[in-house]
């Protein structure tokens, strides 16, 4: 036997030494977390390398920075001179876009659309790379000591880079959406079709599992779609570049980042994202009545009696049918004003205040959030008691109230008439409309004597 | 003649200094994982893989070779993303395979290396390939094409490393 070892010596070491290598990765590979069993090895390694990595971008980035400042400043007077003349320019500028940014944001409160977004980033420095042109991964100057987490999101302002697969307390490594490991939830922008975003051997990106019978063009625009609970929903990832039948039923979808990922310098990492709010979560802000007018379809013009009368059974029959418990709190009726708007108890109300209560299940939403049982009758009373002495109400409201004024009354009489004119519109069918139904805040506001067809 | 065939006695054996011997596989380390960052095209090199094999050839020593090798990809797989040992396994049979050669070949020949270069690149390419998706499960795919380029790319640098780290190299 020790001939046989000594014959073959080199051989039995080569064995034994490939045996210890297998058997380590035997190891990482049958427990899941071979990052943290691996983790002060590869903690020593990267400790190792990184230093000198820094202390090059540190001399490469001090190298061009006295180059740009020191050396290279001919023609800098003129150039002062020109960047004030255009500092001017866009100081104006910025005073006409801060006033659509203002009026933007008071539009975007108003409607309660708040989508996913980012509430916060790290910005970082791509100091290295993994080294191999088959995994493809970047090393970035912020660590956990910044904040920074595993599976966080890191993108640039073009679009998503990857996500942070390993975190060290200075460093972190970055597995970019090109790596062949990698996997990302994305979606066509225009046709909304959901895939795997994956990258292949040679670097590129395509999208999978997209059914061959979808259209997909080239040149759309392929976006994160969230399903990766990675990615915030809606960041640009790049465009479609080529498309051809793959395998198995699927596209073979081409997909060019929209990051430039083989030169990235500067990446900012998600830290934190805030995730969809419920509208009924901020209610101090917008008006019940005004949230209900931007859900509903206008009012067509319509004779006054038939459309009171038409809506008011209508809108009865609606809460009958829609809810039996009066006393249950109206949570759904924010996402479903228009069949589940009122309670039990509005079945029994006058058709006024049965319809009115539609735009009460509002408000009682709100007051649901503090569960508070509300009933119908309450917040129909609540909106109407609120309304004549409300100048601010919404477009569809006013104008519906305005269509329904019979002559010799007042405003204030009609205004909860024009409210079951607006709940009748789901049950009841207007009689010959004059214009086709648009959205509240499209609606223009003609004088009551045009729309009255009396 | 580019390969020539020789006797043991023939052969002459280098050894190298100590920081020579530590300081070019780090050196190649950490240019692998640094350059490409600032130029692309780099990353189709795998410096770590031709030091091996210089090495491995210089010494002509099996047991060195494998475990030069080992070494240098181990410490190259805990740069990556994928669990540790895939590149040691394959640079390691690429020391023990280059030594052996070493061993009985004498390769000083520009165009010998470029094609041993090659040769290797393509082993260390087979049993990277095979590791990956054999026992880690990986989903890689394999494109001839660029693998071929890539072994003639790297053997094209091989033969002006080579020439360089010639320099280093002590007579025993």
């Amino acid at each position: 036997m020790e001939s046989v070892l000594g014959r073959y010596r080199n051989l039995t070491i080569l064995v034994g030494v490939l045996f210890l290598q297998v058997l380590g990765l035997a190891v990482q590979v049958k427990r899941s977390g071979d990052a943290e069993n691996t983790r002060l090895i590869r903690i020593w390694a990267v400790g190792a390398i990184t230093p000198f990595e820094r202390g090059l971008v540190w001399v490469h980035d001090g190298s061009r920075n006295l180059w740009h400042n020191y050396f290279f400043l001919r023609g800098v007077r003129a150039e002062n001179r020109e960047l004030k003349a255009q500092i001017e320019q866009m100081r104006l500028e910025q005073v006409r876009l801060s006033e659509d940014a203002a009026q933007a944001h008071r539009l975007q409160q108003l409607l309660a659309f708040k989508e996913q977004y980012i509430a916060k980033t790290v910005a970082a420095q791509v100091i290295g790379s993994s080294g191999s042109d088959l995994s493809r991964s970047i090393y970035i100057d912020k660590g956990s000591n910044d904040g920074i987490g595993a599976d966080m999101a890191v993108i640039t302002v073009g679009g998503i880079v990857g996500k942070v697969l390993r975190v060290y307390p200075s460093t972190s490594l970055v597995l970019m959406i090109n790596d062949q490991s990698s996997g990302v939830g994305a979606m066509l922008e225009k046709s909304r079709l959901q895939g795997v975003l994956r990258g292949t051997a040679n670097g590129e990106v395509v999208l999978e599992r997209v059914m061959s019978d979808e259209q997909v063009a080239v040149g759309e625009t392929v976006l994160s779609s969230g399903g990766d609970q990675i990615f915030p929903k809606g960041l640009p990832v790049g465009t479609v570049s080529n498309v051809s039948p793959g395998r198995e039923m699927f596209l073979n979808i081409q997909v060019k980042p929209a990051a430039d990922l083989s030169r990235l310098e500067e990446v900012l990492v998600v830290t934190q994202k805030q995730e969809r709010q419920v509208i009924a979560e901020s209610p101090a802000k917008v008006r019940a009545a005004d949230i209900l007018a931007q859900r509903l379809p206008s009012v067509p013009d319509k004779p006054p009696d038939a459309g009171t009368a038409k809506s008011g059974t209508g809108a009865a029959s609606t809460s009958a049918q829609g809810s039996t418990g009066g006393a249950k709190p109206q949570t759904d009726a924010v996402h479903k004003p228009q069949t589940q708007s009122a309670g039990g108890t509005a079945a029994k109300l006058s058709p006024t205040t049965a319809t009115a209560s539609n735009a009460g299940a509002v408000d009682a939403a709100h007051k649901s959030t503090d569960n508070v049982p509300v009933t119908a009758g309450e917040t129909s009373k609540k909106v109407l008691a609120k309304t004549p002495s409300d100048s601010t109400t919404s477009g569809s409201s006013r104008s519906a109230a305005q269509t329904n004024i019979p002559p010799g009354a007042s405003s204030s009489d009609t205004r909860p008439s024009g409210a079951a004119s607006n709940s009748a519109v789901s049950t009841a069918k207007p009689p010959a409309p004059q214009s086709k139904p648009v959205s509240s805040q499209s609606l223009p506001q003609p004088p009551a004597a045009d729309d009255n067809p009396h | 003649m580019p390969i020539t065939y020789t006797s043991g006695e023939q052969i002459e054996v280098y050894r190298f200094s100590i920081p020579v011997t530590v300081g070019v596989p780090l050196l190649a380390l950490f240019l692998q994982a640094f350059v490409p960052r600032r130029v692309p095209f780099f990353s189709i090199f795998d410096l770590p893989l031709l030091v091996t094999i210089f090495f491995a050839m210089a010494r002509r020593n099996p047991i060195s070779g494998l475990f030069t090798g080992a070494a240098i990809g181990l410490v190259q797989d805990m740069l990556g993303a994928y669990p540790i040992g895939i590149y040691g396994i394959a640079k390691t049979v690429v020391g023990y395979l280059a030594s052996s050669l070493g061993a009985k070949l004498d390769v000083e020949n520009a165009g010998a290396r470029l094609l041993v270069t090659l040769g290797f690149y393509l082993v260390h390419a087979a049993v990277y390939f095979t590791v990956a998706r054999g026992m880690v499960s990986l989903t890689l795919d394999w494109s001839w094409i660029r693998g071929i380029v890539a072994g003639l790319a790297n053997g094209f640098l091989g033969v002006g490393l080579y020439f360089l780290l010639d320099k280093f190299k002590q007579r025993t």
